[in-house]
């Protein structure tokens, strides 16, 4: 390819070869578990938030692990995995307040338990027993999204509503309200995504898109996705982007924070651009062996979120052995939880399928439940 | 009580449900100073402000998207898609996400939206203006779906449409936006949203017709009416979910229906309505259930769009026809 004089080569600039991410990668805590500091998102943390975000990434890589224990017996369907996403979810799932709404994907396992949902909740929907059986008034999380970058619209509206309700830059934190949205490296592609940045970035609505660049969307490399790196879309539409090392939860929560505050404030969205890596596959159905190098995953597996934490608190004497039990003890009793629950999950009935398709049912949409009820009662006894 | 016409009637009734209800908002592409394409938002902006009257971006999935957010924090968006064969981009939000919201949250959350579309020709416009897209969305668990035909039925079902708590598909006749005036009596009890009427009573053969093709059958009617055929018409007002209770009365009279619509003909609603009533009125039938429609191709050049339209001659070909059995 050349460039006919229009400036450098694209490929130059993005670079052949992504895993470092580039210099503009924002990182407080190098792979190899070193403390480093940023000019710009720097932050200290106390001992307490140190153990904190480790002790949540070690119980949200349990979550993950064990619900691809229980589709591979058989208890879900499917699960979406977001192995090696942790430290990227916990940072920013940490940087929310209460009142901070979230509209996930169907991969932010993470963010849900950050943000207080029972993680057997989750196994509904892979389990097929529901569509998301949480309630999203009480937590400010979302239900799950399938189609790909559709709830980056639904954040932003909700974020313009936001506004109407003079719910940002009144300086009080109770109030002043961020929504974010999520969603993956192939869904930037999509055009709801961009849309979602044009309306956002016209109405400076307060929100967050926090994309997980985990490299792959299935099968499609980012190469596939994007020509530049993809924080740097954000400037095309008019609001900041941030490219920040994924698997440094200290970072990600550096920035998110930063994003979420300047949301609140009223100063509009910013794109955050969490690079990462996804070390399992897209979902369990997926063989990502068909499609990328094995080089990759081992050069990514020693940018481990948790090991890098986990070198950093030893090394400086904030975690010992007990803590470390106590939190794998923690683990094992989620696991349990899930595994347990999982099975005991009621499965809907029937009937449930007729259930809230309205607000207000039609009479024929009555006629027909009605009338799959008489006919299912008609077998009664027949056996 | 005053004259006007359908434009002014749903103008009326969004500036009522505006009025009445601080929770309502209009958002679309050139809404708010211009008062829309058609001019059914005129004035609204420079009353309400706009926050509450949203000129937005020419993005329709983005319109309709946003659209959900805001329901889910509580608000009552009423949607303008500018022209019917636009609301494409905007499918994937309606379809999986905006009728499907509150089935998948199990009631949790609430999508009181109103879409509104003018759809239907007749009116000499290029391509992708003129299409009547509606069995797409009948088609559609989760969505409710209705047409206007007249200003007052304009007027009120607009407000009933706001009022719904569930998604609603308006559809306008989009050529009857400035034809024909009605007087309004804004004291009138209004017939239930989800209802339809009958609109010309007769005793020979139903004309079942919505929007745009109202007109076409109470012409026919008319003319029937010179040649000693009565004709009855009935407005279905709603297409999903249909109320066919006054349909079957009326056949079971009658044994003899025509359905209209500017739709085409494969698989569009006047499918439906045939196999409700052959379900229903078989032994009261003296003729099949008869379509007159768009034809199965896209929409053509508008200077053949009389050809392509049902109008009063082919409907009156159909009563013939149902006739000869």
């Amino acid at each position: 390819m050349t460039n006919a004089g229009f400036g450098p080569d694209l490929v130059e600039v993005f670079g052949p070869s992504q895993s470092a991410g580039g210099p503009e990668l924002v990182q407080l805590l190098t792979p190899e578990g070193e403390r480093v500091h940023h000019n710009q998102f720097d932050k200290d943390f106390t001992a307490e938030e140190l153990r904190g975000f480790y002790r949540d990434m070690i119980l949200t890589r349990r979550i993950d692990t064990e619900a691809t224990a229980l589709q591979r017996h058989g208890e879900l369907g499917i699960w979406a995995q977001l192995l090696g996403q942790e430290a990227a979810q916990i940072g920013c799932g940490r940087a929310l307040r209460h009142q901070d709404y979230v509209f996930p994907t169907y991969r932010e396992h993470g963010v849900a338990y950050c943000k207080g949902v029972d993680p057997l909740k989750l196994l509904g929907l892979f389990r097929g027993v529901d569509h998301g059986s949480w309630d999203p008034a009480d937590n400010n999380f979302g239900l799950y999204t399938i189609v790909i970058g559709a709830q980056a619209l639904h954040a932003t509206g909700y974020a313009m509503g936001v506004q109407r309700d003079g719910a940002v830059g009144t300086g009080d934190p109770e109030r002043d309200t961020a929504v974010v949205a999520h969603f993956g490296d192939g869904a930037s592609s999509q055009g709801d995504v961009n849309e979602a940045f044009i309306f956002a970035a016209s109405y400076n609505a307060p929100v967050v898109f926090f994309c997980q660049n985990n490299q792959w969307a299935i099968s499609e490399p980012i190469e596939r996705q994007s020509r530049i790196p993809l924080y740097q879309r954000a400037l095309g539409f008019g609001f900041p982007g941030v490219r920040v090392d994924g698997n440094d939860v200290l970072a990600t929560y550096a920035v998110t924070q930063a994003a979420l505050q300047r949301a609140r404030d009223g100063q509009g969205p910013t794109l955050v651009e969490a690079y990462t890596y996804r070390m399992g596959a897209h979902t369990t159905t997926d063989d990502p062996t068909r499609y990328r190098l094995n080089d990759d995953v081992e050069n990514w597996k020693l940018k481990d979120p948790i090991a890098r934490l986990e070198v950093y608190l030893r090394r400086n004497g904030l975690v010992d052995d007990e803590f470390i039990a106590e939190v794998k003890a923690e683990a094992d009793e989620l696991g349990h939880h899930l595994r347990e629950g999982c099975k005991a999950l009621p499965d809907p009935q029937p009937m449930d399928m007729f259930d809230h398709v309205y607000e207000e049912e039609p009479q024929e949409l009555r006629e027909q439940r009605e009338g799959f009820a008489a006919y299912l009662e008609s077998f009664e006894g027949a056996h | 009580m005053s004259k006007i016409t359908l434009a002014k009637g749903l103008n009326m009734g969004l500036r009522k449900a505006m009025e009445d209800d601080p929770k309502v908002l209009v958002m679309g592409e050139d809404v708010g100073k211009l008062g829309g394409v058609f001019r059914i938002t005129d004035g609204l902006q420079k009353d309400f402000g706009e926050d509450r009257v949203i000129d937005s971006p020419l993005a329709e999935s983005g319109i309709v998207g946003t659209a959900i957010g805001m329901c889910l924090r509580g608000y009552r968006p009423v949607v303008e898609i500018q022209f019917d064969g636009f609301v494409y981009p905007a499918y994937d939000q309606i379809v999986c996400q905006v009728a499907k919201m509150h089935y998948r949250s199990k009631g949790r959350y609430k999508i009181p939206m109103v879409i509104r579309i003018p759809f239907g020709g007749g009116i000499g416009a290029v391509e992708h203006h003129s299409e009547s897209p509606e069995a797409q969305f009948a088609h559609t668990p989760g969505l409710k779906v209705v047409a206007c035909s007249n200003p007052i039925d304009g007027y009120w079902m607009i407000q009933q449409a706001i009022a719904s708590d569930d998604p609603v598909i308006f559809l306008e006749p989009k050529r009857q936006y400035h034809a024909d005036k009605a007087e309004l009596d804004e004291d009138a009890t209004p017939d239930p949203l989800f209802s339809s009427r009958v609109v010309r009573q007769g005793t020979d053969a139903t004309v079942l017709a919505y929007g745009p093709t109202v007109k076409t059958a109470l012409s026919a009617a008319e003319a029937a009416a010179t040649e000693g055929r009565s004709l009855e018409v009935i407005d279905l007002r709603t297409l999903s979910p249909l109320d066919m209770d006054p349909v079957y009365d009326s056949v079971r009279r009658t044994g003899r229906v025509v359905v209209t619509h500017e739709a085409h003909v494969n698989l569009g609603l006047g499918s439906e309505l045939a196999a409700r009533i052959t379900e229903n009125c078989f032994y009261s039938m003296e003729a099949p259930v008869l379509r007159v429609g768009g034809m199965d191709t896209p929409y053509p050049a508008s200077r053949i769009e009389e050809d392509y339209l049902p109008d009063l001659d082919r409907v009156l070909d159909a009563v013939d026809r149902a006739f000869d059995y």
